[in-house]
């Protein structure tokens, strides 16, 4: 520790000491610096920086465009099965979708994601079948068996609680030497828990190749990004752990795909971790159990409405020329075809066996668990 | 066979077969650290982490220099983290590693419960069987002047409540070495639990690796008249009053639980549908702890065999006290069995 820095302390209390006067003489160092990058290449405008957008492509453009539809249109039938009955309580991904989608095709198919239950557009974009999700939100934990080759980790009610999980993963990768990474999705109100900073703080000292993305929709629940913490970002927190953080549009595809993409590559050529802030808005109520107008007002909700992901990137792909009305009712025809097909086979499918109770406590039963099968009538 | 006997001290130790040519006598400690030396050694996906397991002291031993063979990566001395470090433990389970992760103190595991119970012991089963967690948590209980009410608790009953989770308590050399390798290689996550006076305990261990089935107890001595079951430190004590209760011509069976869930009810039944009488000796406290358990089995499964009220004999429902006068009061020992036993004799029923 510099004498300076000790000195400045001391300043601080000892302004009536006569030491403190010698010591205000001393030269205070600045001994450590930071700065908090903010992306955006596309705007709300659809105007976008020329030398960062070239990289992608039309059709680049266009898998981001109908993934997003696609989401937004699992979302939306969620949102009404729920109404029904037809499913349980539904966390609305709803403003989101750029900061999901984006992120999650960034990644590689081998390199393993821990999604939050806000994350349906990850599990979309990863070619997770939708069936599946929507028997999970209906009450099912066969939907989160995700099938061999879909590299996720089921989805985290508790939360924050698997931050940690993904530096662990992360860690066996690095321990395997495997060239792979670890994603990890929570939200604002997650990065205030223990986990969240027990787990960076371990990334951060064995340099594990993980990405950490804080979905910032600027509430969890009811409480508003402000009480989350007095920190102006939640980018920096990753300085204090001593690796890079930075905060993009989450509400640009291309900019959230570009930064992740970057973090991944870092990651997977042993450069360790990367703390990314998705700075985006949280249009629905927080779950279909909420009433967010009892909290936040509609001219902020109208606000955002006008920055939601899907406007911007419309904007600029018809101002190249790719986007077109017909292609995008096309789209979303055909969208809504495969959602319902989806739905139809997740209330077609059987309900579960009772005997699964005992069966997946354990890896194997027990021997009191075996009795029961037989006791309860349930051994097939 | 020689595996299953105890003995008090390396005197005794030495006197009943230390002589005996081919078997070789370690200590507890040194038995979890050959055990987990060969794990290492080999498989890749083994590693051990917890806050001092590159110390010098190694654990009490257990994890002595194992970082200098193995690297500062699997044998890793980790931020200050319980429950963080519980999570990374568990995030590497779940990509295929094996860790031992290793609390010095079972007293800071409340910190790390959240871990245990919500997730380690919870994935396999709500994601349909897809995950297991193998992740093994060593975690020390103890005694001693001055460790006292937030330092030398005996927290097993709170873990073996929880469905999902595994718990043993190795009493001997032999089986800490056995159920450290079951444990690692279980498909479930296991709550290892050592008391830390067994550290300097010796017995017969073979250099070979070799396993000690979950979920197995052994009976310690056979004996006609009452059925001891113990865990842990407990055994020794059960086995010395045994010896002493035989010179006052009654005949005791002690049973080492060895693992606390899954429970080994059959062995228990079998006991006491010969004996009729049982006592439940624990490190824990008595209140919804192991004994309650053991013996709302056995009622449940062997009712009619039983010719008195079962007893326990565990701690009272008060904290850890520091002062050792205040300690010697509060332990149950030897005598607090041997007194149950004789209570039991007279309070038959009809
Ligand atoms: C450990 C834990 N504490 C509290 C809750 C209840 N809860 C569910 S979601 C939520 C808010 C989460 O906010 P944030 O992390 O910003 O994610 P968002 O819902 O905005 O996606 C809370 C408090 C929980 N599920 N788990
Ligand atoms: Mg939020």
């Amino acid at each position: 520790m510099s004498i300076a820095r000790l000195a400045a302390a001391f300043n601080c209390f000892l302004t009536h000491n006569i030491l403190a006067d010698r010591l205000r003489y001393m030269p205070i160092q600045t001994i450590e610096k930071f700065e908090v990058k903010f992306l955006q290449i596309i705007n709300e405008k659809g105007e976008a920086d020329g030398s960062l957008v070239s990289s992608f492509t039309d059709s680049d453009l266009k898998k981001f465009f109908e993934t997003m539809i696609l989401a937004r249109t699992f979302n939306q039938r969620a949102l009404s099965l729920q109404r029904e009955g037809r499913i349980g309580t539904y966390a609305s991904i709803l403003g989101q979708e750029a900061s999901q989608i984006g992120s999650a095709l960034a990644f590689g198919g081998e390199d393993w994601l821990f999604p939050s239950f806000r994350e349906s557009g990850v599990l979309i974009a990863r070619g997770y079948p939708m069936w599946m999700l929507y028997r999970y939100w209906a009450g099912d934990e066969r939907g989160m068996k995700a099938p061999p080759g879909v590299n996720i980790f089921p989805m985290s009610v508790p939360v924050g609680t698997h931050v940690p999980h993904a530096t662990g993963a992360a860690w066996a990768m690095k321990l395997k030497g495997h060239k792979k990474a670890a994603g990890v999705y929570f939200g604002d109100g997650g990065s205030s828990k223990g986990d969240f900073h027990e787990g960076l703080n371990f990334a951060g000292v064995f340099k594990v190749p993980a990405v950490f993305l804080c979905q910032n929709n600027q509430w969890a629940i009811s409480v508003p990004r402000k009480r989350q913490t007095a920190a102006g970002t939640i980018a920096q927190k990753a300085y204090a752990y001593g690796f890079e953080g930075v905060q993009v549009d989450g509400n640009d595809i291309t900019a959230v795909y570009r930064a992740t993409k970057d973090a991944v590559d870092k990651a997977k050529r042993g450069e360790g971790p990367t703390l990314i802030e998705c700075f985006t808005y949280r249009l629905d109520d927080h779950t279909t159990s909420d009433d967010a107008s009892r909290y936040r007002s509609k001219e902020e909700v109208e606000e955002w409405k006008g920055k939601e992901p899907l406007i911007r990137l419309r904007l600029y792909m018809e101002k190249k020329g790719v986007w077109t009305k017909d292609y995008e009712d096309a789209i979303a025809k055909k969208a809504l075809e495969s959602v319902d097909a989806e739905i139809k086979k997740a209330e077609g499918f059987t309900p579960p066996d009772p005997a699964d109770i005992i069966r997946y406590t354990y890896a194997e039963p027990t021997p009191r668990q075996k009795r029961e099968l037989k006791e309860f009538g349930w051994e097939k | 066979m020689p595996w299953t006997k105890v003995y008090g001290n390396k005197a005794e130790f030495e006197k009943l077969s230390g002589s005996t040519p081919g078997l070789r006598g370690i200590t507890y400690k040194d038995a979890l650290l050959e055990a987990t030396t060969q794990m290492l050694a080999s498989d890749k996906n083994v590693f051990v982490l917890g806050e001092g397991v590159d110390d010098a002291g190694g654990v009490f031993g257990t994890t002595r220099d194992l970082h200098k063979k193995f690297g500062k990566d699997r044998v890793i001395d980790t931020p200050l983290a319980e429950n963080g470090v519980t999570g990374i433990a568990i995030g590497a389970a779940l990509a295929g590693m094996r860790p031992i992760l290793v609390h010095m103190r079972v007293d800071f595991m409340p910190l790390s419960m959240d871990q245990i119970m919500n997730h380690a012991a919870k994935w396999h089963y709500m994601f349909g069987g897809k995950v297991s967690v193998p992740v093994t948590i060593r975690s020390i209980i103890g005694r001693g002047w001055g460790s006292a009410a937030q330092h030398s608790q005996s927290l097993q009953s709170l873990f073996a409540h929880i469905p999902g989770l595994k718990v043993v308590m190795p009493a001997t050399p032999y089986d800490a070495k056995g159920l450290l390798r079951s444990s690692v290689y279980d498909g479930n996550p296991v709550v290892f639990i050592e008391h830390r006076w067994l550290y300097e305990h010796i017995g017969h261990v073979p250099e070979e690796a070799y396993t000690v089935p979950i979920g197995k107890a052994v009976v310690r001595r056979k004996g006609a008249d009452v059925t001891i079951a113990a865990a842990s430190l407990m055994v020794y004590e059960a086995m010395k009053a045994a010896e002493d209760l035989k010179a006052e011509g009654i005949d005791c069976e002690v049973i080492d639980l060895r693992t606390i869930k899954p429970l080994d009810i059959e062995t228990l039944t079998g006991s006491v549908k010969k004996t009729g009488r049982l006592v439940v000796a624990d490190t824990g406290w008595k209140e919804f702890g192991i004994g309650a358990e053991v013996i709302a089995r056995v009622v449940e499964e062997a009712f009619h065999a039983l010719k008195a009220p079962a007893v326990r004999v565990a701690l009272p429902d008060v904290p850890t006290p520091a002062s050792p006068v205040l300690e010697k009061a509060f332990y149950p020992g030897k005598e607090h069995i041997i007194e149950a036993v004789k209570k039991m004799l007279v309070r038959e029923r009809p």
